[in-house]
């Protein structure tokens, strides 16, 4: 079992370096979803099949894929790629590898200093872990549904005032741009004003 | 089967925490940033489980699944936001932005 | 009624409150009604309690009021106390009648003015302090009136403010008397010292007893006190802000500038005269000042063309002759003078005023001329403050006054023959400047007709002054000429009389009929030469064309240059110093925690740069130097 922790554990690795690391956006993702996959297994193999499972279905299925349907409707082209190039010279590396080695350095000394502690013994199922949500962490999951409904509202009006201005912009309906980018009476004030206004210079 | 030692769980942990951090600090495109940032996210989880594992009990399952949720939550709206990014400044440049300048 | 006193000055500074806190709000009516009846009721007590005053006198011939204790600081407690005997009731009987009527007389003149509440306002400021200042007590409580009067006589040159010259005339008169301040307060510094008190009255009762003639402390105080008089009464040195100080309107002209303050010298002589009789060195001072200041003011006047600096460098001259009678111990002579002053110089600037508004402004008094026939009343009233400015014979009460002061210069002890050959040339110069101004101002044909005629507020101040400079001087009659000295009799026990020891009734006779043949010379020497003709004119422009007698009309014109001189070796200086030290450590220092301030600023917005991957970035390291800390711990 060791064996294939290890072998897991250089394919995340391996594939979150790649992720970092590449121009095209698409490909970045795609290597993360990679280093997903191998961390559902290492969930797996260490006796939690509950959550591994959730990674794969949640942050895999759902929050990847969200990301890849804002990448295609950015739509950026090839010269994404180049100014991409262009930003990523050697030299700006150099500091934040520095930092990071650093900080994993530090890290590591901290948890080689107490010898091992044995993990994975005993495999925790679904059903411990919903006795756990129903019991103990009632509030987190109120918390959390709570949390999920902000996101949720907040995506939406986010979203939408994008969307408006967009139909604004399509051609043959530049002379409605001062009357559209304007907003409602109705509107919050503030950012979404200023998006519209700035639409409308 | 022999048990996979907690600290080497948690040290693959940091390193792909890491490996996150250094993906903020470096790339300039917004898109490449929070990807990093879902990286780190990843990573804290990992090292929940990990946690849990070691103790044999449900909690680091339990925490593990409400970073998940909180990680759906920042990522709609992050987007969202990184949409409304693109349409005002045209670019996908996280500098663009930094007209709250001291 | 003596306990009446209270309100005479009390009545200007409510009336003051009342339109300084009323502002635009009070109709214009309103104001100039409060600011003139303020004034008017002060006079209607002033009179009440001089009346009760003579009629039955307290014991000692003098009465004090006390309000309330100043302040106290050890041993140190002035009161606001007013003091009334003699002296006091001549002082407030002139000054508020004739500030009664010249406030009248502003009703009409500045009615056209924006700044007409706040003139009413300041006015009435300036007659309560004046009013505190002759009442007072105590040196204290005078200084209060003195430094209130010089804050008035600022704000009332400067009060058309949007105009800068003459906030640069406000502000010369201030500086110039604050220099006489300063050496006034030191002067009260000494005699707290010396004497533990402020008290006038104490004052005088201990330094005649502990102060020898002579003795080193009364010389130093009185000269301090001299310092003082000298500036506010524009003697030499410190004569200069008073032609300058004509940028004001006419009334204040008329107020401030010749009848009422600049005589507060005079009465601060008058009133501690113990130490100036105690102090010889520094009374013949005032007698030279007095003789050289006249001589200077009046050759100056000759030359003039503005009609009210005419009668500025008249009114230096005129104090001249007040100081000269002070300085030879003629007390009461110079309160004469002091008296008839205020009401022929008050007339004449009331009168410049009536023709300067109805030729629109005009000052040049040779733009002017046949004014005769378009301002009647004027011109018989200006005539009558002319005769009565030049001392004429007999009729006016200028005559008395001034025969009075050079008699006593002659005769006196302390009086030499060339004071008075002084103050005889000063009464020949006066006339001829005088008539020179009149026949300018009214003779020969019209060369414009005048816009605005006098209504009759402005005509009854003008009558009553006139009338009382006719007839102001039968309150003393020399020996030669019915002998009912009744001033000098009634003020005797706050003055004492001159002692007169070597000349007799002939004498003065003489004296009188050389004073009145000058005054007479006089008049028909600017006759000849200053009436509005083309063959006078011809008759100066001859004069003229001689370099010597130019140049020297050039000199007396800018008042000796003393400006000239005063800019060149005081104020170029002091400037020059200040410039130097402009840059020293200290600004330093101060200017060195800005730098510091500002150097640390923009380091430290360095660290706001805005971009989000630098704030990125601090966390990052932010967390490692943590976890380190907390490793190594």
């Amino acid at each position: 079992m060791n064996s294939i922790f290890y072998i897991l554990s250089a394919v995340a690795i391996i594939s979150t370096v790649m992720a970092i690391t590449r121009l095209n956006a698409v490909h970045a993702l795609l290597y993360f979803i990679v280093s997903l996959l191998s961390t559902a297994l290492i969930f797996f193999v260490l006796g939690a099949p509950f959550v591994a499972a959730l990674e794969i279905i949640i942050y895999a299925g759902a929050i990847m894929v969200l990301f890849v349907f804002v990448v295609m409707m950015l739509n950026l082209g090839p010269q994404a790629i180049k100014q991409e190039k262009e930003w990523l010279s050697s030299d700006m590396w150099l500091g934040p590898v520095i930092l990071s080695t650093i900080l994993i350095i530090e890290l590591i000394y901290i948890l080689i200093q107490h010898g091992r502690q044995p993990s994975g013994i005993i495999v925790i199922g679904p059903k411990q872990v919903g006795i756990a949500l129903f019991g103990p962490y009632v509030l987190g999951v109120e918390l959390a549904s709570i949390l999920l409904l902000a996101g949720l509202i907040g995506a939406y009006h986010l979203g939408r005032r994008a969307k408006a201005v967009e139909t604004a912009k399509s051609p043959g309906n530049t002379k409605d741009n001062e009357k559209n980018a304007p907003s409602p009476p109705f509107s919050k004030g503030g950012f979404s004003n200023e998006i519209a206004e700035g639409e409308s210079q | 089967m022999t048990a996979i030692p907690m600290e080497y769980g948690l040290i693959l942990a940091g390193i792909l925490f890491s490996l996150g951090l250094i993906g903020v600090l470096v790339r300039r495109n917004i898109i490449f940033i929070l990807l990093s940032i879902e990286i780190m996210l990843n990573a804290a989880g990992l090292a929940f489980v990990v946690a849990g594992s070691r103790w044999g009990q449900p909690d680091g399952q339990v925490l593990f699944i409400f970073i998940l949720t909180m990680a759906a939550a920042e990522v709609s709206v992050g987007l969202a936001l990184v949409l409304q990014l693109y349409h005002k400044f045209k670019t996908l440049d996280a500098d663009a932005a930094r007209k709250m300048r001291g | 009624m003596l306990e009446l006193l209270w309100l005479v000055p009390s009545l200007p500074f409510a009336g003051f409150l009342i339109l300084a806190l009323s502002g635009h709000r009070l109709p214009a009516k309103s104001a100039a009604f409060i600011g003139v009846i303020s004034v008017g009721l002060s006079a209607a007590v002033a009179f009440i309690v001089s009346y009760s005053f003579i009629v039955s006198p307290p014991t000692g011939y003098s009465y004090t009021q006390v309000l309330w204790t100043w302040l106290q600081v050890g041993g140190f407690a002035p009161e606001i106390a007013f003091y009334l005997d003699v002296l006091s009731v001549v002082m407030i009987l002139v000054v508020t009648f004739v500030s009664f009527f010249i406030h009248l007389y502003s009703v009409e003149f500045m009615r056209d003015d924006e700044g007409y509440r706040r003139f009413f306002a300041y006015m009435n400021l300036f007659v309560g302090s004046m009013l505190t200042l002759v009442l007072a007590n105590n040196l204290v409580l005078l200084y209060l009136g003195w430094e209130g009067v010089g804050l008035c006589s600022y704000l009332l040159i400067g009060f058309w403010y949007k105009d800068p010259a003459n906030g640069r005339a406000a502000i010369k008169a201030f500086v110039v008397t604050r220099i006489g301040d300063a050496s006034m307060a030191v002067g009260l510094f000494l005699l707290f010292t010396a004497f533990g008190t402020l008290q006038i009255q104490q004052i005088l009762h201990l330094a005649s007893q502990h102060w020898p003639v002579g003795s080193a402390l009364a010389v130093a105080s009185a000269a301090l006190l001299l310092g003082g008089a000298v500036g506010k009464s524009a003697q030499l040195p410190l004569q200069t802000w008073l032609p300058d100080a004509m940028a004001g309107p006419t009334p204040v002209s008329a107020l401030i500038h010749a009848a009422t303050m600049v005589t507060a010298g005079v009465y601060l002589i008058a009133r501690t005269h113990v130490l100036f009789t105690l102090a010889p060195p520094v009374q013949s001072a005032v007698a030279i000042i007095g003789a050289v200041t006249l001589l200077l003011a009046g050759l100056s006047a000759l030359t003039q063309r503005d009609i009210k600096r005419v009668l500025a460098y008249s009114t230096i001259s005129q104090i001249g002759y007040m100081f000269l009678a002070l300085g030879v111990g003629a007390w009461s002579a110079a309160i004469f003078h002091f008296m008839t002053h205020a009401f022929f110089k008050a007339l004449l600037f009331l009168g410049a005023g009536v023709v300067i508004l109805g030729l629109n402004q005009e000052h040049d008094m040779f733009k002017m001329g046949g004014l005769r026939k378009q301002l009647p009343v004027t011109f018989w009233t200006f005539l009558i403050g002319s005769a009565s400015l030049s001392a004429l014979p007999l009729v006016t009460a200028g005559f008395y006054s001034k025969d009075m002061i050079l008699w006593q210069v002659w005769a006196s002890d302390k009086g030499n023959v060339w004071l008075w050959a002084a103050g005889l040339t000063g009464a020949f110069l006066t006339s001829i400047y005088t008539f020179r101004m009149f026949f300018l101002t009214f003779s020969g044909d019209a060369t414009s007709q005048v816009s605005r005629k006098p209504g009759i507020i402005m005509t009854i101040p003008l009558i009553t002054l006139a009338v009382l400079s006719l007839i102001g001087g039968l309150v003393e009659l020399p020996e030669t000429l019915g002998n009912s000295p009744l001033l000098t009799d009634f003020l005797h026990t706050a003055l004492p009389p001159l002692a007169i020891s070597h000349a007799d009734l002939s004498a003065e006779g003489n004296l009188q009929f050389i004073t009145s043949l000058i005054a007479l010379i006089g008049i028909i020497f600017a006759y000849r030469y200053f009436l509005h003709s083309p063959q006078h004119t011809g008759r100066r422009e001859k004069i003229m064309q001689n370099p010597i007698a130019f140049a020297v009309h050039c000199f007396l014109f800018q008042g000796w240059n003393f400006d000239l001189l005063y800019d060149k070796f005081i104020v170029q200086p002091f400037l020059w110093i200040a410039r130097v030290n402009k840059n020293d450590f200290i600004d330093f220092i101060y200017k060195g925690i800005a730098l510091l301030s500002r150097a640390l600023n923009r380091s430290f917005s360095f660290t706001q740069s805005g971009k989000v991957r630098w704030y990125a970035m601090g966390i990052a390291i932010g967390a490692i130097i943590l976890i380190g800390i907390v490793e190594l711990v």
